[in-house]
C-alpha cells in the first residue's frame, strides 16, 4: 500500500527541536497557559501522530492550537473542546481512548491476561503441593 | 509435555508478532477513521477558483450525489492521483468537485493548466478552516456526498483505479438509485 501522502512532506517539519512548539499566543494569565498546555498534551497531532498537539510543529497542529486557544477565550470547557475535535477527527485525537465496549479489550485485556496467568500459577502450585505431599521427596529436580 | 511448554509459548509469541507485522503491512497506521460518515456534511461556502466572488455552498449541492476531492498543487500524492482522475472523472456518473486545500489560487490554476482539469468545478479553501470541519488532515482525501448532503464515504490517500471500480462505483450506483426512487 502506497502511503506517500502529500503530507509526508510535512513530516519533515514535524521534527521537534524544542520541548514543545512555541506559538506567540496571548494568554490571559499563567493559569490559562497551563490549562492550554495540559489540554493540548492530551491531544494527538493528526499529521505527526506520535506527537501531541502541544509538541507538533506541523502546520495543521499550529492551526488547531489556534482554534483551541480561541475556543478557550470564548469560555468553552476542555470537554467541549475535546468533543469539537472528536466530532471531526474521531477518538484518534485523544491519547487516552475513552472507555466503551470497543475499547474494553484494550483497557482490561492486560489485567485479564495477568489474572489468567496468576490463575495458572496458582493451579500449578496447588498441584505440585499435592503431589509432593503424596509422593516421596525424590522427584526429578528437572521436572517442573 | 511440560518440557515443550516453553517452545509452545515461544511459537505463540512468534505467531503473535508475525501477525502484527502482517497486519501493519495491510493497514495504514496513519489512517484516521472519519466520524462524519453517515452524518450531514458540514455547512460550507467556498469561493470558486475561477471566480472567487461567487461561492459554492452545501445547500446548492443538495439534490445530487457528488464527489469532493481534496487536492493541492503542493501535494505530492495528488500528482500521483491526478492521472487516475483524468481518466475516470467522466465515467463516474457524478460531479467531481475539486477542493483546493491550503493552496495559492495562482499555483492551483497553473497546476491544473499543466496536468489537466478533471473537475466539474473547483473551490478553494486557502485557510483550511472549512477543511477542519470536514476532518481533513492531509491531501488527497475524497468525500462521497449523497443527494441529502450526507457524507457516505471517505477515502484517505490517492484514489486508485482499484478503489474507484471496487468501492466508489458500486457506492455511487447505489446512491443514484436512491436519488430517483
Amino acid at each position: 500500500m502506497k502511503r506517500r501522502y502529500g503530507i509526508v512532506l510535512l513530516l519533515g517539519l514535524c521534527v521537534a527541536f524544542a520541548a514543545h512548539a512555541i506559538d506567540p499566543l496571548p494568554f490571559k494569565n499563567r493559569a490559562q497557559e497551563l490549562r492550554f498546555q495540559h489540554l493540548t498534551r492530551q491531544l494527538r497531532c493528526l499529521v505527526c501522530q506520535n506527537e501531541s498537539l502541544l509538541d507538533s510543529q506541523a502546520e495543521l497542529a499550529q492551526q488547531m492550537r489556534g482554534i483551541i486557544f480561541k475556543q478557550m477565550q470564548e469560555g468553552r470547557t476542555d470537554a467541549q473542546i475535546k468533543q469539537y475535535l472528536v466530532a471531526r477527527y474521531s477518538d484518534y485525537v485523544l491519547y487516552d481512548p475513552p472507555l466503551k465496549p470497543s475499547t474494553w479489550l484494550l483497557w482490561f485485556g492486560p489485567a485479564a491476561i495477568l489474572l489468567l496467568g496468576a490463575g495458572g500459577v496458582l493451579v500449578t502450585i496447588r498441584k505440585r503441593l499435592r503431589n509432593s505431599a503424596a509422593a516421596t521427596p525424590e522427584t526429578d529436580p528437572e521436572d517442573w | 509435555m511440560n518440557r515443550l511448554l516453553p517452545l509452545i509459548g515461544f511459537t505463540l509469541l512468534v505467531a503473535l508478532f508475525g501477525f502484527g507485522i502482517w497486519w501493519n503491512t495491510q493497514h495504514d497506521q496513519r489512517y484516521v477513521p472519519s466520524p462524519l460518515i453517515g452524518k450531514p456534511a458540514p455547512a460550507y461556502s467556498l469561493p470558486f477558483l475561477d471566480d472567487p466572488s461567487s461561492h459554492l455552498t452545501r445547500k446548492e449541492m443538495l439534490g445530487q450525489t457528488y464527489l469532493m476531492n481534496v487536492f493541492a498543487s503542493w501535494c505530492f500524492a495528488c500528482g500521483e492521483e491526478h492521472p487516475v482522475l483524468m481518466q475516470d472523472a467522466q465515467t463516474l456518473g457524478v460531479p467531481l468537485i475539486g477542493y483546493d486545500y491550503k493552496d495559492d489560487p495562482a499555483d492551483a490554476k497553473a497546476w491544473l493548466a499543466r496536468h489537466g482539469n478533471p473537475y466539474s468545478m473547483v473551490v478553494t479553501d486557502r485557510s483550511g478552516v472549512t477543511a477542519i470541519n470536514f476532518g481533513v488532515y492531509g491531501a488527497p482525501e475524497t468525500f462521497l456526498v449523497d443527494a441529502r448532503g450526507i457524507i457516505r464515504y471517505k477515502h484517505i490517500g490517492p484514489l486508485t483505479p482499484k478503489v474507484i471500480t471496487e468501492v466508489l462505483e458500486p457506492k455511487i450506483k447505489q446512491l443514484k438509485k436512491q436519488e430517483t426512487p
